[in-house]
């Protein structure tokens, strides 16, 4: 096994009068693909949102490893604030996450990035059309490539295949299994879809209202696919 | 035309207000700030009328309200969904304030026309001195955060993940937008602002897709609208305000037209 990036210990997250989870505890380790399940309301974003730093937990804690500082996240959403009259190109959106240097433009190392991410994610032809005229499935290919064009080590994706069409979910999780496998990329992948899960994860966390279960994606049993198929 | 210093005078001062609107508005729009661009307006009409009650520069009480109630509105309106309410309650309170100190400053109408609506004739080299001085300020700071502003404003959700200071980024735009309709006031008047902060650079994103493309473009549609309007109303002798309303106007209606053809 290799060695954990983040330890997640005793975690209880609560909002007034509502209770998200306790006592819930996994490790994520370099290179490895875990997939977050459980129905609606089991609080899969609410511990994204903690791992993000964005919630305080009301007990336990999550550990970065080395430290805080040596994990830097890549996350994509499921929804953004992109209509069709969005104006960027998809090119100047991914180069939006550049923040190496604070200069105006763009240095030629960081247009290299951006060649590269684009590359690596097949969207040389559209690089230019305007983000707000993409496709659903072109629109996740460019929030990947956003997340990942300064090589984070960590990786969220949060119901990011939710409303992708059969074709599109495949071919945007196999890009993801190409970095995990290619980079040594960690990967979070909050989903329903079980199928996906149990071909892509190496790992599973079931979030339930009142317990967890986390373990090989292999462990998922004929039951636990049941439960988050019926919601 | 340009024999006469007033119109020197107005050239320069515009073609600094052009370049400050056309960077302003491309955030102004990204942001979806329009509303709050117009109030701006109104409370700069307000500061003006304070100016004049105390006896300042009408530059100075601008600049005064801008700058505290751009910061009160950002405070009151974090939320979304109750931003325009609380636009139109502070833009009310100051569209009064305006009336009262004006009518307790004891000028007539015609200041009030003034202020509202721009006046070229009044402007003197001190004037165009401050106008570079603000926007040569204005540019300075931009520059600085350029890059986490424009993440913020193009992609609010990325930039909060990637842990940017977007409430402080927030303030700092409401400060330089403030700073922007004071300066842009001088020209077209306070209620017509908004035309040069909106209007060229929602046009300029039907054209360009780029951050910095949509900026060029937007500023050259504001200097053609003020540097025509000022030709235009040098020639025909009615207001210069409505010829940079009309010009902005028709890009605009022509970036609609190009975009819907382009669909």
């Amino acid at each position: 096994m290799t060695d954990p990036i983040l330890r997640v210990n005793n975690l209880k997250v609560a909002f007034p009068n509502h209770r998200v989870f306790e006592n819930l505890n996994f490790s994520l380790h370099k290179g490895e693909f875990l997939s977050v399940v459980g129905e609606n309301g089991v609080g899969k974003t609410t511990l994204i949102r903690t791992i993000l730093q964005q919630l305080k937990p009301a007990a336990g804690n999550v550990q970065f490893f080395p430290n805080r500082k040596a994990v830097t996240f890549g996350y994509v959403p499921q929804f953004r604030n992109i209509d069709e009259e969005y104006p960027l190109s998809i090119r100047d959106f991914i180069s939006l996450n550049l923040s190496g240097i604070k200069l105006p433009w763009l240095s030629r190392k960081e247009r290299q990035q951006v060649d590269q991410i684009i590359a690596q994610t097949n969207l040389q032809r559209i690089q230019n059309r305007p983000l707000g005229m993409a496709s659903g499935g072109e629109k996740q290919k460019a929030y990947l490539a956003q997340a990942l064009v300064e090589q984070p080590n960590l990786l969220i994706l949060d119901e990011s295949t939710a409303s992708l069409d059969n074709v599109m979910k495949y071919e945007l999780l196999d890009l993801v299994k190409h970095f995990n496998q290619v980079t040594q990329l960690s990967v979070i992948f909050v989903t329903h879809d079980l199928p996906l899960a149990q071909k892509y994860a190496d790992n599973f966390l079931l979030l339930r209202p009142t317990s967890f279960k986390y373990g090989p994606i292999g462990e998922l049993s004929e039951a636990d696919v049941k439960e988050v198929s019926d919601v | 035309m340009f024999s006469l210093e007033f119109m020197r005078n107005a050239f320069v001062a515009s073609t600094f207000i052009a370049i400050i609107s056309g960077i302003i508005g491309v955030f102004v729009s990204a942001r979806n700030m329009s509303f709050l661009t117009h109030t701006l307006s109104e409370i700069g009409f307000s500061g003006a009328a304070f100016g004049v009650f105390m006896s300042w520069p009408p530059l100075n009480g601008m600049l005064l309200f801008t700058m505290v109630s751009s910061v009160i509105v950002g405070q009151l309106s974090v939320k979304q969904a109750r931003r325009e309410a609380s636009i139109s309650a502070i833009s009310s309170l100051f569209l009064g304030l305006g009336i009262l100190f004006l009518s307790l400053s004891n000028k007539n109408a015609s200041y009030a026309t003034n202020i509202l609506f721009g006046s070229i004739i009044g402007i003197n080299h001190t004037n165009v001195i401050q106008v570079i001085e603000l926007s040569a300020l204005v540019l300075i700071i931009i520059a600085f955060v350029y890059r986490d502003l424009k993440f913020d404003s193009f992609d609010a959700i990325g930039a909060q993940v990637k842990g940017l200071w977007t409430n402080a980024l927030s303030i700092i735009f409401l400060v330089l937008l403030a700073l922007s309709v004071s300066v842009a006031a001088q020209i077209v008047g306070s209620l017509l602002i908004f035309v040069l902060l909106t209007l060229p650079a929602a046009s300029a994103k039907y054209f360009v897709h780029t951050v910095s493309g949509m900026m060029v473009v937007a500023i050259l549609m504001a200097l053609v609208g003020v540097w025509g309007g000022l030709c235009l109303g040098y020639i025909t002798n009615w207001p210069v305000s409505f010829f940079i309303a009309s010009i902005e106007c028709l890009f605009y209606f022509a970036a609609l037209s190009y975009n819907r053809l382009r669909q």
